[in-house]
C-alpha cells in the first residue's frame, strides 16, 4: 500500500512538472543492483580508510537517481523531514525515538549526514538487498539548502521547521534568503507542516503550504515567550516586539520549564512530565516533537482501515508485523506520547555528560547567537566551572560577530575558567567588554581540555595554583583590575563545556583517549 | 531640512525663562559628569553582524577615559536627543533596510548637517552604502542614499565575503570580516578608509580600496565586529566625540580605568594577530 499512497503526491507533484518527475522514480538498467554496489563500494572505501560515509551515496546517486525517492515511497507513512537553523539534530532524534517508542520502525539518517547523499548512504545501509526497507515512517533532518535539493525529489509527507536564525550567514548570506530556502520545503509537504509559531519567519511560511496540506503549530506560552526573543528582537529583550496579538492555536505548547521538569498543554489538555533533556531550548523542541507525532497519530488513527487493508494485500508474515504495529499505533494516547517524549536522552554535544574520574563533564554545542543565549539561558553556572571554545572552520562560521549578540552577563559572577580554540581570543575580547572575569586563555583544545579538568578537579596543583595563579592577562605584565581578578575555581564541580562545532568533534576525541564516550554516529 | 530646524527654532524660543535655568543647571551637572550622548541608530532592523560589539566598545572605553556615556537607541519614529555626539549605525536584511528607508530619508538633512558639524559617525556596511549618493540593485532599480558624501553603490552577484585587513594611514591595519554583494565607489572629496592587499575584497572587487572617510564620518563593510579588535577607530570616535561636545578631548583615565583598557587594548592585540593569520 506504501507505494500507491506516494503515487498519489507524486501525481499531484508532477502538475507541470512532469518530466521531472519521471527523472526521479525513473528505473535505470543498474537500479536492481544499487543496494549491493553501494554497499561494495562502503566496504571498499572503509578499507581505504575514508569513513566513508557519503561516498556510496555519491555512486548511487550517480548511476540510480530515481533511488532516494523510489526507495522511500515504499516507506507507508511517509517522510517527516526537519529543518531550520537550531536543534534539528536534536527534534530529529526525539521524533525517531518517540516513534520508536511507540511501537514503530523508524528510518532515520544518522547526525552529521543532514544533506541528501548522507540519506541516500544511509538507505543503501539499511535496505534489503534487493532495496526493500524495512521501517513504517523515515525521520529525516536536512539542512536548509539541502532540503531544498530533497524535496525536488521526494515530497515529504509532514515537515517539522523550527526556526530561522542568524547562523552561517557567510554561507546563505542573509536570513531571509535562509526562510526562502524553508518555504520551498513547505510548498512541497504533503500532508501536514508544523511551523513554530513564535518564529516569524517561520509562521509566515503557512502562507506557502499548498492546499490540501495542513498546518499545525507548535509554542511557548507567554511567561516563557521573553527566554526566546526572535532574532530580530535580540538586542531588545521586551517581549512586546516579537509578540503578534493574534496568535493561531498551537498543537502543542510549552508552558512551564523546571529542572528536569515541564509542562505542556497539548490539544489544549496539560499535561505534567518529568524529562531527561536538558536546557529550555531543547524542551522547546520537544514541542515541535509533540505537535508532529500527535499529528502523525491523528493520521493514522482516521486511516488505519486503509492501511490495514493496505499491509494485507499479500499476507507475508512480514506485511502482518507490519499491521500489528500501525494498529497498536493508531491506539495510542496523548498520555503515551507525552511518556514518550520524557524518556527522550540529549543527542550528542546537546546538553550530553560524559563521566571524567566521577567528574560531570557537559559539553554544550553553541553555533549562533540565539543557540548561545539559549544554552546561557538554560544552564546555571554557580557551581560549575566554565570552559568555552570557539574555532572558526567552514563548518564553525569564520565570521566572529555572533560572539557580540550574545549576552554573556550571565557568567559575570561565577567567571569563566579557560577560554580555547582557534579564536580563543576573539571570545576573551568578548568577555573583557562584558567584564567577565576569565582565568586562562589557552588557544590550544587539547592542553585546554587537560588543564581545564585538572584545575578543576584538583587532583593536581595545589591550593594556591587553584586560586592565585590563574592571571587574566594575555602577557604577564597586565590584569591588574580588580573586576578582572579570576574567582575561585572549586573542585568537584560540573565542568561545562561551551564550544563550536568542530571544537566540540575535537574535544570528544580527546575526551575518548581518556574516558568512554559512546559513539555517536558522528563518523566522516 | 528648513522645516527641520524652523521647528527646533521655534521650540527653543517657547522655553519658558526657568525651564532655560533648569537646562543651564544642567548642562553643567553634564559638563561634570562629562556626558557623551551616543546614538544607535535604528538598533531593531540595522544590527546584523553584531554590531552591539561597536556600541558596547564605545561605551566601555568612553568609561575607561573617565566621561560618562550616554546610549540612544533611535528607531523609526524616534526623536533626536538634545545632544549627539557620536552615531554608530550597522547593516541589515533587505526587508530590514527597505523597513528604515523612509524614516532615514526624513532625517537625512539632521544627519548631514551633524557630519559637517564634526559629529563622529560608524557606518558599517547597510548604512554606509545608504550614507553615499544611491544604491542601484542588478535588476537596474535605483534605492536613493542620504548622500553624506559622495559614492555609488551596485548591486552585484559576486558576493565579497571573509576575512579582511585594510591598511590605514591613521589607524594602522584595521580588522575584520566582511560579507557584501552591493559594491561602492567613492567619488571625489571622500578618501577610502584604507587599502587591500587583493582585489575582490573591500569597496568593491577592483579598486582595492576599502571604506570611506569624510570629515569625522567614517563608512566601512568591516564588521566582526570592527571597534572591540580595533581600539584605535574606536579612540579616534571617542576623542571626536568629546572635541564636538567640550572643543577637546581629556583623558582622564584612573588608574583602575587604564588598566581595564590596557587589558583589552592586549586581548585585543592576540585577537588581531590571529584574524589576520585566518582564511579568507
Amino acid at each position: 500500500m506504501g507505494t500507491s499512497g506516494q503515487v498519489t503526491s507524486a501525481k499531484q507533484q508532477s502538475q507541470g512538472n512532469g518530466n521531472a518527475e519521471k527523472q526521479r522514480t525513473r528505473r535505470t538498467f543498474f537500479s536492481p543492483f544499487s543496494v549491493a554496489l553501494g554497499r561494495s563500494v562502503r566496504w571498499a572505501s572503509r578499507l581505504a580508510h575514508r569513513g566513508g560515509s557519503a561516498l556510496p551515496g555519491a555512486i548511487v546517486e550517480k548511476v540510480d537517481p530515481g533511488f532516494l525517492a523510489r526507495t522511500l515511497a515504499q516507506i507507508p507513512l511517509g517522510v517527516v523531514l526537519v529543518s531550520g537553523t537550531n536543534g534539528k539534530t536534536t527534534t530529529t532524534r526525539m521524533i525517531a525515538h518517540m516513534f520508536e517508542d511507540l511501537g514503530l520502525r523508524v528510518f532515520t539518517n544518522p547526525t552529521g549526514s543532514n544533506f541528501t547523499r548522507g540519506v541516500v548512504s544511509a538507505l543503501v545501509s539499511s535496505a534489503s538487498l534487493s532495496g526493500k526497507i524495512d521501517a513504517d515512517i523515515a525521520v529525516l533532518e536536512l539542512d536548509e539548502a539541502y532540503a531544498v535539493h530533497f524535496v525536488q525529489q521526494v515530497r515529504p509527507r509532514y515537515s517539522v521547521l523550527l526556526n530561522v536564525l542568524r547562523d552561517q550567514l557567510d554561507r546563505f548570506g542573509e536570513i531571509d534568503t535562509t526562510a526562502s530556502l524553508l518555504r520551498a520545503v513547505a510548498q512541497h509537504t504533503s500532508k501536514t507542516v508544523v511551523l513554530n509559531r513564535e518564529d516569524p519567519r517561520i509562521s509566515a511560511l503557512s502562507a506557502a503550504v499548498p492546499s490540501g496540506c495542513n498546518v499545525q503549530y507548535f509554542g511557548i506560552s507567554e511567561q516563557l515567550r521573553t527566554l526566546f526573543p526572535t532574532d530580530d528582537a535580540m538586542r531588545n529583550s521586551s517581549a512586546e516586539n516579537n509578540v503578534s496579538e493574534n496568535l493561531p492555536h498551537a498543537l502543542a505548547v510549552l508552558e512551564t520549564v523546571g529542572k528536569h521538569h515541564a509542562t505542556y498543554l497539548l490539544d489544549g489538555k496539560r499535561f505534567e512530565t518529568d524529562v531527561k533533556l536538558e536546557g529550555v531550548y531543547n524542551l522547546y523542541n520537544a514541542a515541535a516533537a509533540l505537535a508532529l507525532v500527535t499529528q502523525v497519530v491523528r493520521d493514522v488513527k482516521s486511516r488505519s482501515q486503509q492501511l490495514i487493508a493496505g499491509s494485507g494485500t499479500k499476507k507475508t508474515p512480514a506485511n502482518l508485523e507490519r499491521w500489528q504495529r500501525l494498529q497498536r499505533f493508531s491506539a495510542v494516547t496523548k498520555h503515551d506520547i507525552v511518556t514518550a517524549v520524557s524518556q527522550v536522552t540529549p543527542a550528542f554535544g546537546r546538553g550530553e555528560t560524559i563521566d571524567v574520574d566521577c567528574t560531570a563533564v557537559e559539553l554544550v554545542l553553541v553555533k549562533n547567537p540565539m543557540g548561545f543565549r539559549m544554552a546561557l539561558a538554560s544552564f546555571d553556572p554557580h557551581a560549575t566551572d566554565t570552559m568555552i571554545a570557539i574555532n572558526d572552520e567552514y563548518a564553525d562560521g569564520r565570521d566572529m560577530s555572533w560572539l557580540w549578540d550574545v549576552d554573556f552577563d550571565s557568567l559575570r559572577d561565577s567567571g569563566v575558567a579557560m577560554v580555547s580554540g582557534v579564536r580563543a581570543w576573539d571570545m576573551a575580547l568578548r568577555l573583557g567588554y562584558e567584564q567577565v572575569p576569565v582565568a586562562r586563555v589557552e588557544e590550544n583544545l587539547q592542553s585546554a581540555l587537560h588543564e581545564f579538568l585538572v584545575e578543576s578537579t584538583g587532583t593536581t596543583g595545589t591550593d594556591e595554583s587553584a586560586g592565585t595563579d590563574k592571571s587574566v592577562a594575555p602577557d604577564e605584565t597586565a590584569g591588574t583590575d580588580a573586576r578582572l581578578e579570576s574567582t575561585e575555581f572549586g573542585t568537584n564541580k560540573t565542568k561545562r563545556i561551551y564550544c563550536t562545532y568542530t571544537a566540540m568533534l575535537a574535544l570528544r576525541s580527546e575526551l575518548g583517549r581518556i574516558t568512554e564516550v559512546t559513539d555517536a554516529g558522528v563518523g566522516a | 531640512m528648513d522645516e527641520n530646524t524652523k521647528q527646533c527654532s521655534v521650540q527653543s524660543m517657547a522655553m519658558s525663562e526657568n525651564s532655560e535655568r533648569v537646562q543651564h543647571a544642567q548642562n553643567a551637572q553634564n559638563q561634570a559628569k562629562r556626558v557623551l550622548d551616543i546614538v544607535s541608530l535604528y538598533p531593531n532592523d540595522m544590527n546584523i553582524y553584531g554590531d552591539w560589539g561597536n556600541v558596547l566598545t564605545l561605551l566601555r572605553r568612553a568609561e575607561s577615559y573617565g566621561y560618562t556615556p550616554v546610549l540612544h537607541e533611535i528607531n523609526q519614529g524616534d526623536a533626536w536627543p538634545e545632544h549627539v555626539d557620536l552615531i554608530v549605525g550597522g547593516g541589515g536584511q533587505d526587508t530590514g533596510q527597505s523597513r528604515i528607508m523612509d524614516d532615514l530619508h526624513a532625517r537625512a538633512a539632521q544627519i548631514r548637517k551633524y557630519a559637517e558639524d564634526g559629529v563622529p559617525m560608524l557606518m558599517i556596511c547597510g548604512l554606509y552604502q545608504l550614507f553615499g549618493d544611491f544604491f542601484e540593485t542588478s535588476t537596474g532599480e535605483r534605492i536613493a542614499g542620504i548622500g553624506v558624501f559622495p559614492a555609488q553603490t551596485y548591486g552585484k552577484d559576486l558576493r565579497l565575503i571573509g576575512n579582511i585587513t585594510v591598511h590605514s594611514n591613521d589607524f594602522g591595519d584595521v580588522v575584520g570580516y566582511e560579507n557584501h554583494s552591493g559594491q561602492t565607489f567613492l567619488g571625489h572629496g571622500v578618501l577610502p578608509l584604507g587599502t587591500v592587499d587583493r582585489e575582490q575584497m573591500g569597496n568593491n572587487a577592483e579598486d582595492l580600496q576599502e571604506g570611506a572617510r569624510y570629515r569625522n564620518v567614517i563608512g566601512t563593510y568591516l564588521h566582526g565586529s570592527i571597534l572591540p579588535k580595533n581600539p584605535r577607530v574606536a579612540d579616534f570616535l571617542l576623542r571626536q566625540a568629546a572635541v564636538h561636545r567640550y572643543g577637546e578631548f581629556v583623558d582622564y583615565s584612573s588608574a583602575e580605568g587604564r588598566a581595564y583598557r590596557e587589558y583589552l587594548d592586549q586581548t585585543a592585540e592576540r585577537a588581531r594577530k590571529v584574524a589576520m593569520s585566518r582564511p579568507r
